[in-house]
């Protein structure tokens, strides 16, 4: 069911941009008005989601501990894996972020002829990496789109994308890349019979969306081409708030800036906030010193104890038959 | 109540389908099923310690008797818990269903059970938080993955949030570090703003709360346990040790699991722990108040966990002793760790542990003045204050079993090992992907340790079981050391139902068989009171040479 809804809707949009634009002329609307609002739509959900996460509190201490721990001098404290300072937090966070330390870990795990057995597997860590690393160097060479001159770093990345040299213009790697890193997301999902089992529309449709995103610009690039000096006419407009529309941009443009404005507007409300909440995670930016600096819980309470007073009051005979001292004889 | 089921045998437990079921999970309701569960709480136990809704309840009932309008507190509940907890925000908010954590549950390796893959675990209360708390689910609901809070759920809430250890080993494979031990102990706790406890946890809680520890061991019975012991070990070593309870002016308070003085193979750790204390002339003290390290207090409430763990830092400060010295168990430490000094610090009249011995600062305890009896053990040995006969172990293949809580919530892997291969001359790890902090659970954990969810326990244990099993054909191990009391407690009947032929020891138990001890006589048994192969009397004619 959420295969189908989802890629119902994503058509839907290619569909709503396509005529919008086609038939009723709307390129203002949709090369202006929707991607302004979109992007105001993702900074203040993404700040407002970001902000409620970053100021609600952490009343304990919670790090998940995936080494060993700083104890006594002569053994060997893992630093990354089991931080106990500020410093191997932010290792820990980095290995995280930008090598996704964790599921690199993965493990298979079955029973193969009446034994668990345990497997190394890594695919969901290269595909996983590939997606993001992918998604952020075609992020990064859309600058180019938005600045005038060109900066230097992203030539020389658009050069290093293009190394292979195949066809004209040449073919960037990162974008193939992206969209055969997010088909293989999407094949798991689909195949992985425990995978389809707990997936969601909403697991689904940024697959298809970001899919579509790849593809519409892999067809503008090396397909039915747009006019580029226009295209940049109107991005430029854009990012100086100066906006022009120029004539004669192929429809086909439009639809992708569409879908990335869909994407935009989706991103605050969805699952894809992992980007701004794996930072915050508590099992993971807190170091495991909770036995060296006492960490505070912000509404922390009174409770009701059940005091040595009250103790010694039910079991001072028995305490005293049994020769243990009280305080009350 | 039911009577316990018989548990099907090891051949058939193995046969795990890992599909999943044709309907939807939303549309599969759980089955509450006889040696997978544990029994409702006697209202006694919940009185005892003023949790809400007590009452006669079973989970087996068509009507659970819930409170007119429980919908209302667990909801208030849930927006409470927004409130109160980023990581139960956040890990309801960022989850992208990657499906990494599934098949790394042993409940979910041991049963196939979808509802077992922490992911899915977590999408049971998800959907709700959807329903009520997002935009996103109140606009759309099924289709952002949201639902109502029914019945049906709430019974599937209670069954599933109790076929976790709260082990935390999802939470290590995981991009974001979500932990469904958080979420689990969330959903406990809004389970238990209804009155939907289980037996084994309402009891030990409420005991602990009265009378110190879990078992309702009173003062003179901890005594005369404690005799007992002392007996033991003067038959083994002819020295007569004289621990004490409650003695003031003490330089250390000594605090274990109670477990340690109640059932083998814990009390063998027990005698472990005065032996040494002993042969150190260590100036300490055990507290009948304070006679419980563990905290089944964790597994119901945050408020009743801090609750219990309140004594240990009173008897602390009453008997004015300058630091605490922990025993051998695995939540009480990940409480003692990442909990104690926030519920009940700051533990300022107590000095910084120094051990008296060998003179080591224990810095990476200086706030909480609490050390692992692993740390303070392995410090001597390194500074050779004490002298050993590994010999006297030679009869053992060991393997260490990590306990999920001191490895993931606290990550004490070197100091146990360390003491074992001193005292030990045949050591043997099982496979790197079942250990450290990959350690698989005893299955057992978090208040599942009771009699009637046997098979509930054997499918969870299953994944260690086999680790061992491996090791146990592969080099003939045949004792599983741990430091943890459920470990001791739990480990037993899995490794007599799984892999029969192994024991299972605390770590000083094989710290104090091994340790020679000024004015001892020759030693022919073990703690186990069992002979000692090639130490038995009639050798010393042999001896000599």
């Amino acid at each position: 069911m959420g295969i189908v809804f989802s890629l119902i809707v994503v058509i839907f949009l290619v569909a709503v941009s396509l005529v919008g634009v086609k038939l009723a002329n709307l390129q203002f609307l949709f090369g202006v008005v929707v991607p302004y609002a979109a992007i105001i739509i993702f900074i203040v959900g993404f700040v407002r989601k970001v902000v409620d996460w970053g100021r609600s509190p952490v009343p304990f201490s919670i790090p998940t501990t995936c080494g060993q721990q700083k104890s006594l001098p002569w053994i060997k404290h893992s630093k990354l894996d089991n931080p106990s300072s500020t410093g191997g937090v932010i290792g820990r966070m980095l290995l995280e972020v930008f090598a996704f330390r964790s599921l690199f870990r993965n493990i298979k795990s079955e029973i193969n002829g009446g034994r668990v057995t345990h497997g190394s597997t890594k695919w969901l860590w290269l595909a996983g990496l590939a997606f993001h690393v992918s998604f952020f160097v075609v992020l990064i060479r859309h600058l180019r789109f938005f600045m005038e001159p060109v900066p230097f770093f992203i030539n020389i990345i658009d050069a290093l994308d293009g190394f292979m040299q195949v066809g004209v213009p040449h073919l960037l790697i990162t974008g193939v890349l992206l969209v055969a890193a997010v088909a293989y997301l999407f094949l798991r999902r689909a195949f992985i019979p425990q995978v389809r089992y707990i997936s969601l529309p909403a697991d689904y449709f940024p697959l298809f969306l970001i899919m579509g995103i790849g593809i519409t610009g892999i067809i503008m690039r090396y397909f039915t081409k747009v006019d580029i000096i226009k295209v940049k006419e109107l991005t430029m407009g854009l990012a100086s708030l100066n906006v022009t529309v120029p004539d004669g941009i192929g429809a086909i443009f439009f639809i992708h800036l569409f879908l990335i404005s869909a994407l935009l507007i989706y991103f605050p409300f969805s699952k894809l906030m992992h980007m701004g909440g794996v930072f915050l995670s508590p099992t993971r930016n807190l170091a495991n010193n909770s036995r060296v600096v006492r960490h505070v819980n912000p509404w922390d309470h009174p409770v009701k104890v059940h005091t040595y007073d009250e103790y010694e009051d039910e079991f001072r005979e028995k305490m005293k038959s049994a020769g243990i001292p009280v305080e009350k004889e | 109540m039911a009577k316990p089921t018989e548990t099907p045998k090891p051949e058939e437990l193995t046969k795990v389908d890992y599909n999943p079921p044709e309907t939807e999970w939303t549309e599969t309701p759980a089955e509450i099923k006889p040696g997978t569960y544990c029994y409702g709480s006697r209202p006694k136990y919940l009185e005892e310690v003023g949790f809400p809704y007590a009452r006669e309840w079973q989970p087996t009932d068509d009507d659970w008797k819930l409170p007119e309008n429980w919908k209302e507190i667990v909801l208030d509940g849930i927006k409470e818990r927004l409130g109160n907890y980023r990581s139960f925000k956040l890990f309801m908010d960022i989850c992208v269903r990657c499906g990494a954590c599934a098949d790394k549950c042993h409940f979910f390796i041991g049963s196939g059970d979808p509802k077992n893959m922490p992911v899915l675990r977590a999408e049971l209360i998800r959907s709700v938080y959807r329903k009520y708390f997002t935009p996103g689910g109140k606009l759309f609901g099924k289709l952002a993955g949201a639902r109502e809070l029914t019945d049906a759920v709430l019974k599937e809430w209670w069954s599933y949030f109790y076929q976790c250890t709260e082990c935390r080993r999802c939470s290590v494979f995981c991009p974001y570090g979500i932990d469904q031990a958080e979420i689990t102990m969330i959903g406990r706790e809004l389970l238990n703003l209804i009155g939907t406890q289980t037996d084994w946890i309402g009891g030990p809680v409420a005991n602990c709360y009265k009378k110190g520890n879990h078992l309702g061991l009173e003062p003179h019975a901890i005594a005369s346990n404690m005799e007992y012991l002392v007996d033991d070990i003067e038959e083994i070593t002819g020295i007569k040790i004289e621990p004490s309870l409650n003695r003031k002016g003490a330089e250390i308070l000594f605090v274990a699991p109670s477990g340690d003085l109640f059932g083998d193979p814990g009390t063998f750790n027990a005698m472990g722990y005065m032996m040494l204390f002993h042969e150190l002339g260590l100036d300490y003290t055990w507290s009948t108040y304070a006679s419980e390290g563990g905290n089944f207090g964790f597994f119901t409430s945050m408020d009743m966990a801090k609750r219990l763990n309140y004594k240990i830092y009173a008897e602390a400060k009453r008997l004015g002793v300058k630091w605490i010295l922990g025993g051998e168990c695995g939540h009480m430490w990940r409480v003692l760790n990442q909990f104690m000094d926030t519920w009940n610090g700051p533990a300022d009249f107590m000095e910084e542990p120094v051990s008296p011995i060998t003179g080591t600062k224990f810095e990476n305890a200086k706030t909480t003045k609490m050390v692992h009896i692993a740390e303070f053990t392995a410090d001597l040995i390194k500074n050779n204050k004490l002298t050993f006969d590994p010999s006297r172990n030679d009869h053992l293949n060991v393997t260490f079993h990590d306990s999920c809580n001191t490895a993931r919530g606290m990550g004490i892997f070197e100091e146990p090992r360390y003491i074992i291969n001193t005292v030990c001359n045949n050591f043997f790890e099982m496979s790197d992907d079942t250990i450290r902090e990959k350690t698989f659970c005893c299955g057992s954990g978090s208040g599942l340790n009771a009699g009637e969810n046997m098979e509930l326990r054997m499918r969870g244990g299953m994944p260690r079981a086999h680790a061992v099993k491996n090791v146990h054909e592969k080099y003939g191990v045949n004792m599983l050391a741990n430091i943890c009391a459920i470990d001791r407690a739990v480990l037993p009947p899995l490794m007599d139902y799984w892999v029969p032929g192994v024991d299972v020891c605390g770590t000083h138990e094989l710290v104090a068989n091994a340790l020679v001890m000024k004015g001892e006589i020759k030693r022919t048994q073990d703690l186990r009171l069992e002979d000692l192969p090639g130490m038995e009397e009639e050798s010393e004619e042999e001896g000599g040479e």
